[in-house]
Order: C-alpha cells, then structure tokens, then sequence
C-alpha cells in the first residue's frame, strides 16, 4: 500500500498510464512531434490527425460532433471563454446572467468580472442539499438574460444537478445554457444529442488525463456564437488561438475514450469502495454527510466530523491525502463557501473533510483510511471542550461565544 | 500548512489535557474562541493558598497550532503566581513555537485564555 493513501481524486488523477503511453509517442523527434497546423509535411498531418482524433474520442463521450469541441488549457479556460464568450458576444441582446452561489471559482471570479463590466448576475442558492432546480432557474429569468451556467457535479459535495430539466427552461426561452461538466465527464453518462445544453466545459486531470488540457463544447445546432478571448493564428475555427498540445490533446482523447469504456466497471468499484468506507463510520456520533444522499456521485463523500476541527483532524490523518473546508486550510481563514451557502452552520464548515475516491482506490485503502479516521476523531474529541460540553448536555448554539 | 517540529510535538503529544470542576473555588477558568470562528480554548488553572499554580488543564477544538499554543500555555503556567502567568504574552508563545504568520491568532487566543482564567480565580476569590 502506498501511502499517503490518496483520496483526493477530485482535485486531480494520476494518469491513466495507458494514457501516459500514448502521451509519450507525441513528443521526441522519433514520435509525432509536428504542429498540427503545419500543412507543407507530413509531420503536420500526422499530429493534425492524432489531434482530430481525440476530438472525435472527446465528442464520443459525450455523443457530440467533433467539429463542437474547442480544445482549451483546461476547465477555467472553458469556462472564461463559455461565459464571457457569449456575454460579449450577445451583450446588444441583454446583460443579465444566472449563475448558482456554489459554482466552481472559475465561473463565480468569471461572472464577478463581467459584473465590473457593467453585467448583471443573479446568483441562485442551493437547497440545503446543493441542488439548482429547473423551477428556480426559471423563476430567475428575464427578458434581457442572455446565458444560465451552472455545474453538473459539485467538485466539493459531489451532488448532480438535474441539467436535462434546467436546458428545457433555457432552450423554451432561447437562452444559451452553460454547464461545468469538469467533474462529472467520465463519472457519468452525458448525452448531448438529448440535452439541450449549449456549452460545456471538460477537463481532462479530473478524468487520468494531463493537467493543462481542457475542451469546450460549442452547440452547432442551434448555432451557439462565441468571442475569443485568445487571439492569434485563428486555431479551433477563430474561437481559441494558440498551437494545440498533440501530447496533451491525445491524452485527453485517451482518458476520455478509456472513460468511456471503463465507466459502468469504474463505477461499480468506486460505489462499493465509498459505500464500504461509509458503512464502517455509521456507528460514530455526529458525523454529517454534506450534500444529496440521493442525487450525488459515489465518487464523494463530503463528511463534517462535528466538535472537531478540520486542519487538525487532517494533521492526524497522516496516512491520507484528502482536503477540508475548514478555515485554516485556506489562506483566506474563511470556511469554504459551499457549505456555508448550503446553510450549515460554520461548525460544521469547519469539520468537514473532503474524500474523493477513484480508478486506483483499493479495499485495503478503505479500510486503513476508515481506522485512521476513527482513531484522529476520537483522539481530538477527548481533547475538545465543544465535545466535553455535547456529552454534557450543553446546547452550543446557546452558548455566548467570544468570536474573535 | 508546514509546522514547527515544536508545534508537531504539542499536536501530537499534547500536555496537561483534561478537566477541572469549574465550581470548585480554587480552580480558575477561561474559555475563549468561538466554534463558529474555528477555534475555542478551555484552560484552567488550579491555585494554591501561596496563590501559585498548582496545576493547569486545557481542551482546545481547533487546528494544530491552536492546540499547540494552549499545550504550551499549561506547561508555562505551571509553578507560576497568578502575575507571573498574566506576564506571558502572545508574540513570546508564537516565537517559541515558530508559527506561521496567519496563525499568530492563535497565541493570541491562548494569551487570551490565560488572562481568563486568571479573572475568572480572582473573581471567585473576592466573593
């Protein structure tokens, strides 16, 4: 067992090593080097044609057109061209955009930045389980809203927004509909042929693909209009300049396409994996599942250890690598912002510990990570005074504190 | 976050955790912090007729150099009068223990803990 045990797969995966193979074939003077741009030689073809095709392998995940997939550095970048593509590109037709408080910073710092601009922003709040419904979706648009983007999957709780239902909202008014798959591609099926989603952002790390590759699909069907935000040699039909990465591009193509092979037998594993690592915290008092228990991905488990705190917990699972949404960890001492607009209380922000399990987790790791956490929860509750005052009978939120 | 090895220690082997009778009157005790805030310190003291400290407890919730610094606290605390321990100060525990700037807070909660205690005996003793 290799440790630290990582269980932090959603913020990034190890590549799929036979996606590091394919990788590699792109990068030497004996492997295919060439610029996919360059049409005078057949180095140029022939990285044209890796590049294509993992195109076609990204839009078969997906079930997309390859000439809908815009190959960016990753899910931030898919995001920025998405959002402020269209806002600019359509701002004679309105300036009103929605958006959910519990969206990837990528899209929040985007739409912040478009508010400066002189846009305007709605920002929907989730149900206390993290979920946007297609109801308050459409009680939040206007004549002049001209773009909705909200995630697919959470990439702190792991809950599934109902896309389907919220693109029937959009696409009755007209409304370009942008959703943030970077968690989900590869977890679960996506069909873009039914959905009515007009842009989506991918991300390959999230998936056993490299860092520093992403793509965004563009709907040709109806037509969806972008502004690029790169300029340059006009790749990827005007709307992102700049020299494709053949290695990155055919590593995207490779997990993707390898995610689509492995997804039910990937996903069967993880449900097991995460279920058994749940199943054996059951019995432990005040432990909280932050988000859905229903409409949520196995591959999270978001859970708030109540009357301990999460740097220190974290300190004591030494054994793992995992995040938290407590204060401490971050460099702003402000606990992460999903729970708080989930409405838990900051208690609980700070508790929270964040496992994410995936394609290398093992039975083994499960279990020495369960021990682990049972033996650092116990540890730091017989050292908490908030603990002391619970076994006591206390009611903490009756206690006048000395916030500082 | 990277710690001391003074921090790590304190984390990992905390000294003087526990309990005293908040009632009893020769037992002093200060709690300062906020759950909401991510942090509460619980130190208490128990005081001699001479007015030393006999002995100091401490339960902290929070992360390990709030943990750390009340640890710390205890030790320090120890042996002292009721003055001498009002005397130690937030920037002599965050030297000592080498935090990091964004966890300077942190002794100064536990500075704040002891003046509590400290009150919260002599408070008691004036009844």
């Amino acid at each position: 067992m290799k440790l630290p045990i990582y269980l932090d797969y959603s913020a990034t995966t190890p590549i799929d090593p036979r996606v590091a193979q394919k990788m590699i074939e792109c990068l030497t003077m004996e492997g295919n080097f060439g610029n996919p741009a360059s049409r005078s030689h057949v180095y140029g073809w022939r990285a044209e044609e890796a590049v294509e095709n993992a195109r076609q392998q990204v839009a078969d995940l997906v079930n997309a057109d390859p000439r809908e997939i815009v190959w960016t550095s990753g899910a931030t970048e898919s995001d920025n061209l998405a959002i402020k593509g269209v806002a600019h590109f359509y701002s004679t037709k309105g300036k009103h955009l929605i958006t959910s408080k519990i969206e990837h910073k990528a899209v929040l710092d985007t739409m912040r930045q478009l508010e400066r601009e002189g846009f305007e922003v709605t920002y929907l709040e989730p149900s206390e389980e993290g979920i946007i419904t297609a109801e308050q979706v459409e009680a939040a648009l206007r004549e002049d809203t001209i773009l909705v983007s909200i995630m697919h999957v959470n990439n702190e709780i792991g809950t599934v927004n109902d896309i389907a239902a919220i693109g029937e909202v959009t696409r009755a008014r007209k409304i370009l509909f942008h959703v943030d798959a970077a968690q989900s591609a590869g977890k679960m099926p996506i069909d873009l042929e039914t959905l009515k989603v007009d842009l989506m952002s991918f991300s390959a790390h999230k998936a056993y693909g490299p860092k520093g590759i992403g793509a965004l699909y563009v709907r040709r069907k109806p037509r969806v209009r972008l502004e690029a935000q790169m300029h340059g040699g006009g790749h990827e039909r005007g709307m992102r300049s700049g020299t494709l990465a053949t290695h990155q591009i055919v590593g995207m193509g490779e997990a993707f396409a390898i995610a689509g092979q492995d997804m039910e037998k990937d996903n069967q594993r993880i449900t097991k994996l995460s279920t058994r690592f749940y199943e054996q915290l059951q019995d432990m008092e005040e432990v909280y599942l932050n988000g859905s228990q229903t409409q949520r991905l196995p591959h999270f488990l978001n859970l708030s250890f109540n009357y301990v705190e999460g740097e220190s917990l974290m300190m004591s699972l030494r054994d793992l690598a995992v995040s938290s949404g407590s204060a401490c960890t971050s460099a702003s001492l402000e606990p992460s912002y999903v729970l708080r607009a989930l409405g838990r209380n900051d208690e609980l922000a700070h508790s929270s510990i964040r496992f994410t399990f995936g394609r290398f987790t093992t039975e083994e790791e499960v279990d020495h990570a369960v021990t682990q956490v049972r033996e650092a929860v116990g540890k730091l509750r017989a050292l908490s005074p908030l603990w002391d005052m619970y076994k006591d009978g206390v009611d903490l939120s009756k206690v006048v504190w000395q916030a500082h | 976050m990277a710690y001391s090895e003074k921090v790590i220690d304190h984390y990992e082997n905390p000294r003087n955790v526990g309990k005293m009778d908040a009632d009893a009157p020769n037992v002093g005790t200060g709690m300062v912090g906020a759950p909401a805030c991510g942090d509460v310190m619980r130190l208490q003291i128990e005081v001699d007729d001479n007015g030393i400290i006999k002995d100091a407890k401490f339960k902290t919730y929070g992360c390990g150099s709030a943990i750390a610094s009340s640890s710390l606290a205890t030790e320090w605390m120890k042996g002292k009068t009721l003055d001498e321990a009002e005397q130690i100060k937030n920037t002599t525990i965050a030297e000592e223990l080498a935090l990091p700037p964004v966890k300077i807070h942190c002794s100064v909660l536990a500075e704040d803990a002891i003046k509590a205690a400290v009150r919260d005996y002599k408070e008691k003793q004036a009844k």
